[in-house]
């Protein structure tokens, strides 16, 4: 049959304004027939704002959005062929179980017998048999999201959106809960589109996993995929524990990270090239000094976590996370060792700070909506064009927002090891990366400060 | 023990200062004497002359007016202000504040200042001043009320409830009627009720508003009667009727909330 393997749903090209702030920025993501896909990302990286235009609730600014081959964009929601779990349930407090179920159906003016026959099943399949009856309130938030969930699926939507469902619900819960979803998508057989900010849910309940960040899609693919092959810094990250350092690709298959040289199997990065590294914790062996140690180090901490134990081992001046079966003292010195294999290289998304500026005058120009002093320079007329370079580690951060030559929030916060790495979002909305020693919170408003010798002018 | 007696009391003392005023009007009303404070022995005559034709027609019918402006005004409001509720509800901050500030203005007003604004408002649009111009004032004056008491309904609504009826296939308008007008309705009768009550009591409105064509109001036919000297002695057996109305109807919405309490717990 034509249109078999045609996606249920196709993101074309969409971007979402809210005033001035954009939260999606020309997203494209096209989702398979029966598929469990779950969107992924920290809050107010516009994972819900996705999801709901895929729901009617919200218009896109631009772009298509598709479903089942029909385009969608000025469908209202209760003409689209998706049904959604909100959150908060978001049953309606004045009609019983059996009613919010029938909701659907009786706007539908199904037959008395058929839609009692409908209501019953899908009470059935989220195992709430016999609750019909029973005022909404009086539920358990697990029994209220059941409920929520069985209003949804008795329309028998092609689509079933689920907005971070069981967010609300406690952790034992909460796993009982993703077993039963699982079991549901198997039984169904429709499309789940689901969204969360846990990477455990998402690792545990989807076929495919969608990592957003600041209104874009970061990577797409399986939970293994996602895990074992990060495709950026953000992802590696978000995803698991992960020691995430800076090296240098020597030459394919050789990398060089804390000092010392590692054999990978990562091929085709050039030679000498800056890298990010990309260590998961279970993946470093970690046993008293010996010839075969790649590392050595000592032990800072060592923490029970239950399965394993969490060590943090210095070794020179990189902290390295390791997780083992076994403990080691705090203080030991341990050898440790990485199988080429378990080594992930990622290309640096950038190796210095990027700006489009103005040159002012001889000694001034002007880039992130102020006006910086710098070295001087000859034989340039003023308002030049200018791209401006400024190294991560020369930019100054202030606790007191005043001191800076501007101001600005930060917005991520990536440990390399031995220096964090942020992303500051300074007052024009531009991103400053900033390397340093100092610790700094999610939220921090900073000053930023450039001195002038660490501006590099490079004139087009 | 002493303290114990003494805070019963002070609710007993409380209670009687609050209620003597009714309890006097209602004993007074089963006594034929033209003044009030002078007992001459029971009788029932006063409220069988409120009843007769005659005299006191026109106090049974200032009665049935205040009724008939109550019940339209109350009702005008009640929907007037149940959807201006749900227009500010959905602003964003700054446009809903200063909407729900304009909203209290009316309401903080002294009654004199809407009833003269009122008044020149007809006075200079040349409408004749009546019965309907009653109605219309009242419905003014009673709206910001209705406001006040359906916001906080809607702000303690779940924001998605909306949503979830689109998303099931409602249409606006079905979503309207089949989830948040059933969730504001506690809100809209306490607001049709505070309207009812605010409608029957105003004076001051009233005066300004009522015109000289004869129509007359319970508060504006006690006012003139007051002024030609003395109190109709059949506004004793009024009241008392007025107030065990009153009492009744409150009774019964007590027992329905606890009822409905009862059901949802």
């Amino acid at each position: 049959m034509q249109g078999e393997n045609r996606p249920i749903i196709e993101i074309s090209n969409v971007s979402k304004h809210f005033g001035d702030k954009t939260v999606l920025d020309h997203v494209h993501l096209s989702i398979k027939k029966g598929e469990f896909v779950t969107i992924l990302g920290p809050s107010g990286c516009g994972k819900t704002t996705l999801l709901r235009l895929i729901a009617g609730f919200h218009a896109a600014s631009e772009g298509e959005i598709r479903i089942a081959g029909e385009e969608v964009n000025r469908i209202p929601p209760y003409k689209r062929p998706v049904n959604t779990v909100f959150q908060k349930y978001a049953l309606f407090p004045h009609l019983n179980v059996y009613d919010n179920i029938a909701f659907g159906l009786k706007l539908k003016k199904m037959a008395q017998p058929d839609m009692e026959k409908k209501v019953k099943a899908a009470l059935k399949m989220v195992g709430m048999t016999d609750y019909e009856y029973r005022d909404v309130d009086s539920l358990s938030g697990g029994q209220q999201q059941r409920v929520a969930i069985a209003r949804a699926i008795v329309n028998e939507p092609e689509v079933l959106l689920l907005d971070e469902p069981l967010a609300a619900l406690d952790l034992k819960m909460r796993k009982d809960m993703q077993m039963e979803l699982k079991e549901m998508h198997r039984r169904l057989g429709i499309t789940f589109v689901y969204v969360t900010h846990d990477q455990e849910e998402a690792l545990t309940l989807s076929d495919t996993i969608v990592v957003m960040s600041e209104g874009k899609i970061q990577q797409i693919g399986t939970p293994t995929d996602i895990y074992n092959e990060p495709i950026n810094s953000f992802v590696a990250d978000f995803i698991g524990e992960s020691n995430i350092l800076n090296g240098t690709m020597v030459d394919d298959g050789e990398v060089i990270f804390c000092r010392h040289h590692f054999e990978c199997v990562d091929k085709g990065f050039g030679k000498n090239v800056p890298v990010d590294v990309v260590v998961r914790p279970e993946d470093v062996y970690i046993f008293p000094v010996s010839d075969a140690a790649q590392l050595t180090g000592v032990v800072q901490s060592c923490i029970f976590k239950g399965v394993h134990y969490e060590m943090t081992v210095l070794c020179d001046d990189y902290e390295i996370m390791v997780q083992d079966y076994h403990a080691f003292e705090v203080g030991q010195e341990v050898g440790l060792l990485v199988k080429p294999f378990d080594i992930h290289i990622m290309h640096k998304e950038r190796t210095c700070n990027t700006f489009e500026g103005v040159l002012k005058d001889d000694c001034h120009v002007e880039f992130l909506g102020c006006k910086f002093e710098c070295l001087p320079v000859q034989g340039q007329a003023p308002d030049t064009p200018v791209t401006v370079e400024v190294d991560f580690d020369r930019i100054v951060l202030q606790d007191d927002a005043g001191d800076g030559m501007l101001t600005g929030e930060v917005k991520f916060i990536l440990y390399k090891g031995d220096h964090y790495h942020l992303t500051v979002l300074s007052d024009w909305d531009e991103n400053v990366f900033v390397d340093t020693n100092d610790v700094w919170d999610d939220g921090d408003q900073v000053g930023i400060t450039i001195p002038k010798e660490a501006i590099r002018l490079k004139f087009v | 023990m002493v303290k114990r007696m003494l805070s019963q009391a002070y609710l007993w003392l409380l209670l009687i200062m609050l209620y003597a005023p009714i309890l006097i009007i209602v004993v007074f009303s089963f006594t034929e004497s033209k003044v009030l404070g002078n007992w001459t022995g029971f009788s029932w005559k006063l409220y069988s002359s409120l009843f007769h034709t005659g005299a006191h027609h026109s106090l049974v019918n200032a009665c049935l007016n205040t009724v008939a402006i109550a019940l339209i005004a109350a009702t005008v409001s009640t929907l007037l202000g149940s959807f201006a509720a749900i227009g500010i509800h959905h602003l964003r901050g700054g446009e809903r504040k200063a909407v729900e500030f304009v909203n209290t203005i009316p309401i903080l007003n002294g009654d004199i200042i809407t009833g003269i604004s009122l008044f020149l408002l007809f006075v200079s649009l040349g409408i004749t001043q009546g019965f309907t111009t009653v109605v219309l004032a009242h419905i003014t004056f009673c709206t910001p009320y209705v406001v006040l008491c359906v916001l906080p309904r809607l702000r303690q609504m779940n924001p998605n409830l909306y949503e979830a009826a689109l998303d099931l296939g409602a249409t606006p308008l079905q979503a309207l009627r089949k989830v948040i007008l059933p969730e504001m309705r506690p809100g809209m009768i306490s607001g049709f009720l505070l309207s009812l009550t605010l409608s029957v009591d105003d004076f001051a409105v009233t005066v300004f508003t009522i015109g000289n064509q004869g129509l007359e109001t319970l508060s504006t036919y006690i006012y003139a009667d007051a002024r030609k000297g003395g109190l109709t002695p059949e506004l004793r057996p009024l009241s008392a009727i007025v107030f065990v109305v009153i009492l009744v109807l409150l009774i019964c919405m007590n027992r329905r909330d606890g009822k409905n309490k009862q059901l949802t717990r």
